[in-house]
């Protein structure tokens, strides 16, 4: 049941991305992005990674959304038409596609309890968490405990981030001043 | 049928791999730079699948510890996604700021036209 549920959604993620590819109003791409990324954090629920699919819904579906539509209203909505052949993209996409196929082959089917990623260190962290950190929820206790430093370098590169959009956005809105002040002067 | 059962089984590498191979296909083929950052972000949430996918467990419940479950799902690809999504919308944010100020600098988004205009002059 698991497994079929799984299934449908991943059909109707791949007909999205169908109908993104295709489309050329940017905003319709916009929200079929948002469609998309609802539909990410419903498979994955059913992959039992809850608190992932909290965070794509709400970052995923909700903040890209808004960071998207904030974009399009600075510029343009429509796509133009592509001016170069399809046919070299389409190769390099089989290319790799075909690498990817020949990759995953060997790797065990969907849901086997005794594959190896199973088998590492996530058996002491299952057993272990609760005695080590006291936080029932395991997602929890390795993001902000055993791999604290990851979660650290997370926060930096969203630093990062954020400190290069605001140098690359505030020289927008003081050119805007000038210009108003500029046009006032004029008159 | 035996082709047919490893099919069901792999279902979810086929479905993971054709999210990657469309968005590689936007970013190469289309010349729009906001389709552009989109086809990247598909590329990104099909790799979310390429490691969510093998953590499931039939059975297993979400890896939250409760006297009533045993069996649990592999916790760790959810950590390594947790930050990679919201890495992923800082990559997004950043690309868009940059994509605004190109529509500011160059009055297009295109990339062909902004190769032209470079051409030309």
């Amino acid at each position: 049941m698991e497994s079929l549920i799984n299934m449908v959604l991943l059909t109707l993620l791949a007909a999205t991305t169908i109908a993104i590819v295709g489309q050329r109003s940017l905003l319709g791409v916009v929200i079929l992005a948002s469609v998309y990324s609802f539909l990410m954090a419903s498979v994955m629920i059913v992959l039992d990674a809850v608190d992932v699919a909290m965070t794509e819904a709400s970052v995923g579906a909700a903040i890209s959304t808004v960071l998207l539509l904030g974009a399009l209203h600075l510029t343009k909505t429509r796509e133009e038409a592509p001016r170069h052949g399809r046919l070299l993209p389409l190769l390099l996409c089989a290319a790799v596609g075909a690498m990817l196929v020949w990759g995953t082959l060997v790797l065990p089917p969907f849901g086997t309890p005794d594959a190896v990623i199973h088998q590492h260190v996530v058996p002491r962290y299952i057993n272990e968490t609760v005695r080590e950190t006291g936080s029932p929820n395991i997602v929890t206790a390795v993001l902000a405990d055993y791999r604290g430093f990851d979660t650290l370098g997370e926060t930096t590169v969203i630093f990062i981030a954020g400190i290069g959009v605001m140098l690359l956005l505030g020289g927008l809105r003081r050119r805007d001043r000038a210009q108003d002040s500029a046009a006032e002067d004029q008159r | 049928m035996e082709a047919l059962l490893a099919l069901v089984d792999h279902y979810n590498f086929v479905i993971t791999i054709f999210l990657m191979v469309a968005g590689l296909y936007v970013v190469v083929a289309r010349s729009n730079m906001v389709k552009k950052l989109i086809g990247l972000s598909i590329f990104q949430t099909s790799v979310y699948l390429l490691y969510l996918e093998p953590g499931k467990i039939i059975g297993g419940t979400a890896p939250i510890v409760d006297p009533k479950f045993t069996l649990y799902s592999n916790p760790l690809p959810h950590v390594l996604i947790l930050t990679a999504i919201v890495v992923g919308v800082g990559t997004l944010a950043l690309g868009l700021a940059l994509v605004v100020r190109i529509h500011e600098a160059y009055g297009t988004t295109d990339d062909d036209d902004i190769a032209d205009r470079n051409r030309d002059e």
